[in-house]
């Protein structure tokens, strides 16, 4: 059973981190993994940084940027990961942009996902028809989990449609932004989480965007399974370094 | 062959909608409306109107003696350079403009890179009486101040894009993030052949008026509708897939299209993306980039402004893998040379965009009963401070 499918059938709330692979320094990411891990995060998320990251907001642009300017490459983080499951055994799942992901080769990169052992794949620009036309069976072949995104915008019909392609998780966006955005989520975000919930959908849902602390993480695993943070946590560890990740963990749950 | 798009949003091999979620509902309310409300009989009347009573078309197809006698060859002009705001970017911005309030929208958003397509969307704003936010690379700022200048007084509001190399790329990356901060009540003109499907297939048909007009005017002057050759300029290639539109299934028809070789193919400084790219995706499609090995999109360098993009539009895509096109790069140099040769031949300024189309014959030799159509997209008021610095006026 794939690491995200048992974490998920744990009877409690997950609590997810994103961070950028190769950030704030290029050989960060190992430590940042662990310390994650050791702080009692329960999933993680590591980013591949993209020139041109357009659902994001500044800080995970920043991030990007800066990344990629410490000579960050897709080879250079499968290097840096190839013995993480000898020192972490929670989810890890590689999100970034798809361009990145072609130029590897799409059935390499999943290969190389699979050696290493990364769990599943967020891709936010890779839509749900061409993942289901062209690369499931691919992406199924080595084990990966693909995450797909649903928003406030998308009607019942498609979030259905995207629930019976996943077998994982369903990224809930909380609203119409990029990440980042937003600090307290409305009525609007509640009646949106109530909507999904009574929806019943066969995958649970982790909530992503806007969630920066223990008030927004509260509210949006009302609802859902989890929640993911990640501007927020970016921004820590851009304003205390690598040395005080429990701190910020500490302060979300 | 078929040069059009499918249902699924491909020419070939190119095109598609690689966007994030996000975005979906909005470009999904554009697919499947566009093509109904461009068929409307009184979308049309009104597209046309403004394209005859404010752009000021038909634009002249102009016989360019003193040129031809030069190339040994039947040069015609189309001159693209007198519409209004002085370039084919109106055309497109008009279209999409009508697109917009049909589906209600009152907020516009655009991306530019040399600012002529976000004056041309700040002057249809402006008619239309609808607020206008145009986003453009904070260094583009810097280098192109007339055109910021006639944004601001034309009511629009130019927002700096500060991220990435802060030029046109980073620009439509900010665009696309407005959008999707803002998906209900904002429409988003995309200024050239580019982005998720229906943008290409749309912005070509609006642009597809430069082909049309010249089968008839052609006509009119040599007794024949088609061309030997139709030769464009590309950047994202709006000019260039409006010029070859009615002849791309006229296999008699030549289609050259010039490409922007910077200070050379191979120099490290050039925007020749046919000669330079990679199939990946860049802004929502699937289509021919510049691009480091590591997928990481790279900066294009062009003395013109216009045709500093990475990417070309996924028609071109498949007009380069299939032959149909024929794909030329000139360099800064080649491409002054034949504006300042223009300028003193026929008493035409043209965009230095356009002055690569017209350095084509340093690379073709056509013959003398060939007719050659060439799409002069912009007149060269835009640059001439670019002209006065390189031949020291």
């Amino acid at each position: 059973m794939n690491r995200i499918n048992q974490k998920l059938a744990e009877d409690k709330k997950l609590l997810s981190i994103y961070f950028t692979a190769g950030y704030p320094s290029l050989n960060d990411t190992v430590k940042v993994i662990q310390d994650l891990e050791n702080s009692g995060v329960d999933m993680i998320e590591i980013g591949l940084p993209f020139s041109d990251p357009l659902a994001d907001g500044p800080t995970i642009q920043e991030s990007s940027t800066a990344a990629l300017k410490n000579g960050m490459t897709t080879n250079i983080l499968f290097d840096q990961l190839k013995d993480i499951r000898q020192s972490v055994s929670i989810p890890l799942i590689i999100m970034g942009y798809f361009n990145p992901m072609m130029q590897y080769g799409v059935e390499a990169f999943c290969a190389k996902c699979q050696e290493i052992g990364i769990d599943g794949l967020i891709i936010p620009d890779l839509p749900v028809a061409e993942y289901h036309e062209q690369y499931q069976e691919t992406f199924e072949k080595y084990g990966l989990i693909n995450v797909f995104l649903i928003t406030p915008q998308t009607s019942d019909d498609r979030i259905k449609f995207i629930d019976s392609v996943s077998n994982g998780f369903i990224y809930m966006v909380s609203s119409a932004s990029t990440t980042g955005a937003k600090n307290t989520f409305g009525n609007a975000q509640q009646l949106y989480f109530e909507r999904i919930e009574s929806l019943n959908l066969k995958n649970p849902q982790i909530v992503g965007f806007g969630i920066s602390n223990n008030e927004t993480f509260t509210q949006a695993t009302k609802t859902a399974k989890g929640a993911i943070i990640g501007s927020a946590f970016i921004k820590h560890i851009k304003n205390n370094g690598v040395d005080r990740i429990g701190d910020f963990i500490k302060g979300i749950r | 062959m078929t040069y059009q798009v499918n249902e699924k949003g491909y020419y070939g091999d190119f095109g598609g909608a690689y966007i994030p979620e996000m975005l979906y509902p909005n470009v999904e309310e554009l697919r499947t409306t566009y093509l109904d409300i461009m068929n409307e009989p009184s979308f049309k009347e009104e597209f046309d109107q403004l394209l005859k009573d404010y752009v000021g078309r038909p634009s002249p197809l102009y016989y360019a003696k003193r040129l031809s006698e030069k190339h040994n060859t039947k040069v015609y002009l189309k001159r693209e350079d007198l519409n209004h705001t002085g370039a084919h970017k109106v055309n497109n911005t008009i279209g999409q403009i009508l697109v917009a309030k049909k589906l209600g929208k009152n907020r516009i958003i655009a991306e530019t890179g040399a600012g002529q397509h976000g004056v041309a969307t700040a002057t249809v704003c402006a008619l239309m009486g609808i607020q206008c936010i145009v986003y453009m690379g904070e260094i583009d700022i810097k280098r192109q101040a007339p055109n910021v200048a006639r944004m601001k007084m034309l009511g629009a509001e130019v927002r700096p894009a500060k991220s990435g190399s802060k030029t046109l790329k980073d620009a439509t990356n900010e665009a696309i993030r407005d959008w999707i901060n803002n998906p209900v009540d904002t429409h988003y003109i995309i200024g050239s052949a580019i982005g998720p499907h229906p943008y290409p297939d749309m912005v070509t048909r609006f642009q597809s008026i430069i082909s049309e007009e010249i089968k008839w005017q052609l006509k009119e002057k040599e007794g024949r509708e088609n061309p030997d050759y139709v030769v464009a300029c590309i950047g994202g290639g709006s000019n260039a897939a409006g010029t070859y539109y009615h002849f791309l299934d006229e296999p008699s028809v030549g289609i050259i299209a010039v490409e922007a070789a910077g200070k050379g193919v191979h120099s490290g400084e050039s925007a020749a993306t046919s000669q330079l790219g990679k199939e990946g995706i860049i802004h929502g499609c699937k289509t021919l980039l510049m691009q480091t090995a590591d997928g990481q999109i790279t900066e294009p360098y062009s003395i013109s402004a216009g045709l500093d993009y990475p990417g070309v539009g996924p028609l071109h895509s498949h007009l380069y893998k299939t032959g149909r096109g024929e794909f030329y790069s000139v360099t800064d140099d080649d491409a002054m040379t034949a504006g300042l040769e223009l300028s003193q031949l026929e008493g035409i300024i043209p965009a230095i965009e356009s002055s690569h189309a017209l350095a084509i014959f340093n690379d073709k030799k056509f013959n003398p009963n060939d007719i050659v159509v060439i799409s002069l997209s912009g007149r060269g008021d835009k640059d001439l401070n670019t002209y006065i610095d390189y031949f020291k006026l």
